[in-house]
């Protein structure tokens, strides 16, 4: 897929909880296709203290207004810069990037996000949804905090919470949630993105359950169009470019 | 008109811009951005005599104005590139010239062996900055004996333009570039990375998976202009220069250094358009200060 630079100019900076916002980003000519799981690499353009761009999955599209969102966690120099960003602001991307989530075979499919994690996960909710699968999603976090808007998901499936201290739905972590002891066996793909620790444990129940998982990495990254092989990860097929060659990985073919 | 052709030995370049080793893939990486034909040349992925899997992740850390890396040299070998990546940019109209690396003397004269026969390859750019792994895994262009053994080497079995590109952890790098121009070196590229740290204070880790990297980027500039002087003074042999390079009015200061041409590295991930972005103020440059012939420029500083 052909990748485009722009200048987009910021409609809408929407702050959801203490660290996370979303950021509205109108773009001056009409958007390519965007598939779920694909990234933007952001030039971060008020900060002293960054010097490469930022990586973002893309969250939402509006393809009438050529309108695209970002969903993103304040954790450094950077993302805290951006969350002051406001209408009007002008912020330059690198875009779209990265392979995307493949169609499942059946019909349920589970999405499962951890955190800002969940950024991917709304897009390919929208899109499984259009080609009439059925997309449950699972958001799971430390606090409630960390669960961010999960009403999105409700037009489309069913929607679980877990959350560490219980805040929110279910006290645990995501594969302690009570779907993985009842009906986890009736979805035909699990899609996941989060934590390391978090999609390692999901990948290994879907291992144990032979149900197809598909992953988002999020590994540092100079270029994002696969020319410095710095955002490399081991597959059984050698080093793999989370920006080229991912972000999204079949769990069987990593290391 | 402004004549932006300049002379790198035998080759001449439509203009001094050309993009940077391990920074640019193979050109078409870039594709989408810009027009790769409109640079004087490209400088490819280090090419070494088999595959190489490079370092284990993680292989970068953003730094102050710059970045470490430790990829690692991984690509695919000498013989992948012809049969498969050359078939892909042979069709640039653009000098392509492949970096060489190795970590051995004989790995080294087997890649630039095999590239004499690539018509649209006229050149090979050595990266001297790698590990002997015969004499410790020092690098090769830390000491004169080396670098000039590996050049005299290399030389005996390619015909084509050579550049050797040095690295600037020395205490004197125009010794270094004397030894190599002895050698027969028909070009020098003036620098490579600096070798780098960072930590994660809060993981109480290094963040590279190899503890130390190579830093590039504008925070390196004034080490790599400075090096570009001193080289330029020391030997005959045109000078390319490289290290921070971000815009127009930094290439134009490696020229006024004594750089022929120029590379562009880091600031390729910043803005992928910047070659072009350079290559235009340029001609604004010239425009502005009435300089008919960018070949003026070359090693003018005043002092």
């Amino acid at each position: 897929m052909k990748k485009f630079i722009h200048d987009f100019e910021v409609t809408h900076n929407h702050h959801i909880t203490d660290d996370y916002f979303a950021i509205y980003l109108k773009c001056p000519v009409a958007l390519p296709q965007i598939l779920p799981g694909q990234f933007a690499e952001v030039l971060v353009s008020n900060s002293t203290t960054t010097y490469l761009r930022r990586p973002f999955s893309i969250y939402d599209v509006d393809y009438q207004k050529n309108v695209l969102c970002l969903l993103i966690k304040k954790v450094g120099d950077g993302t805290s810069a951006l969350s002051k960003l406001k209408q009007g602001d002008i912020l330059n991307l690198i875009y779209p990037l990265g392979n995307s989530f493949s169609l499942p075979e059946g019909k349920k499919a589970l999405l499962i996000g951890g955190g800002v994690g969940i950024a991917p996960m709304l897009l390919l909710a929208k899109l499984l949804h259009e080609k009439g699968y059925k997309p449950d999603v699972l958001i799971g976090g430390r606090t409630s905090n960390d669960i961010v808007e999960p009403e999105k998901y409700k037009p489309f499936g069913e929607v679980f919470i877990t959350t560490d201290d219980g805040s929110a739905g279910e006290k645990g972590m995501v594969t302690q949630h009570s779907l993985f002891s009842e009906n986890v066996k009736e979805y035909s793909v699990i899609y996941a993105c989060g934590p390391d620790p978090m999609m390692k444990a999901v990948a290994k129940v879907a291992a144990s359950l032979e149900i197809p998982c598909e992953i988002s990495l999020e590994n540092t990254m100079a270029c994002g169009i696969g020319a410095c092989l710095c955002c490399v990860v081991e597959t059984i097929d050698g080093n793999k470019t989370t920006c080229i060659e991912g972000p999204v990985f079949d769990t069987r073919k990593l290391k | 008109m402004i004549d932006l052709s300049v002379n790198v030995h035998n080759l001449l370049l439509k203009n001094p811009v050309m993009s940077a080793s391990g920074t640019f893939g193979y050109g078409i990486e870039f594709d989408d951005f810009i027009d790769v034909n409109r640079l004087g040349g490209i400088l490819t992925k280090a090419c070494t005599s088999k595959n190489r899997d490079g370092n284990r992740y993680p292989r970068m850390a953003e730094t102050p104005a710059g970045m470490l890396n430790s990829v690692g040299l991984q690509n695919k070998g000498v013989d992948y590139f012809i049969n498969t990546i050359y078939p892909k940019i042979e069709h640039y109209d653009t000098h392509i010239i492949v970096n060489v690396s190795d970590s051995t003397v004989e790995g080294y004269m087997e890649v630039a062996e095999k590239l004499n026969s690539l018509d649209k390859v006229t050149g090979i750019e050595l990266n001297i900055s790698c590990p002997n792994v015969k004499e410790g895994g020092m690098a090769f262009g830390t000491s004169c004996p080396m670098a000039g053994a590996v050049t005299k080497a290399v030389r005996g079995v390619y015909n084509k333009t050579m550049i050797v590109k040095l690295s600037p952890n020395v205490t004197n790098i125009a010794e270094i570039a004397k030894a190599v121009e002895d050698e027969g070196a028909d070009s020098v590229s003036v620098i490579n990375t600096l070798l780098g740290m960072a930590i994660d204070a809060e993981k109480r880790r290094p963040i590279l998976s190899t503890i130390t990297g190579g830093l590039s980027g504008p925070a390196i500039k004034p080490i790599a202009l400075r090096m570009v002087w001193q080289v330029s003074k020391s030997v005959k042999i045109p000078v390319i220069g490289l290290g921070g390079i971000s815009n127009a009015t930094d290439a134009i200061e490696f020229l006024l250094a004594g750089a022929t041409a120029i590379q562009v590295g880091t600031a390729n991930f910043i803005d992928p358009q910047v070659c072009i972005k350079i290559l235009e103020g340029i001609e604004e440059y010239c425009n502005r200060h009435g300089v008919k012939d960018i070949k003026e420029l070359i090693g003018a500083l005043d002092c």
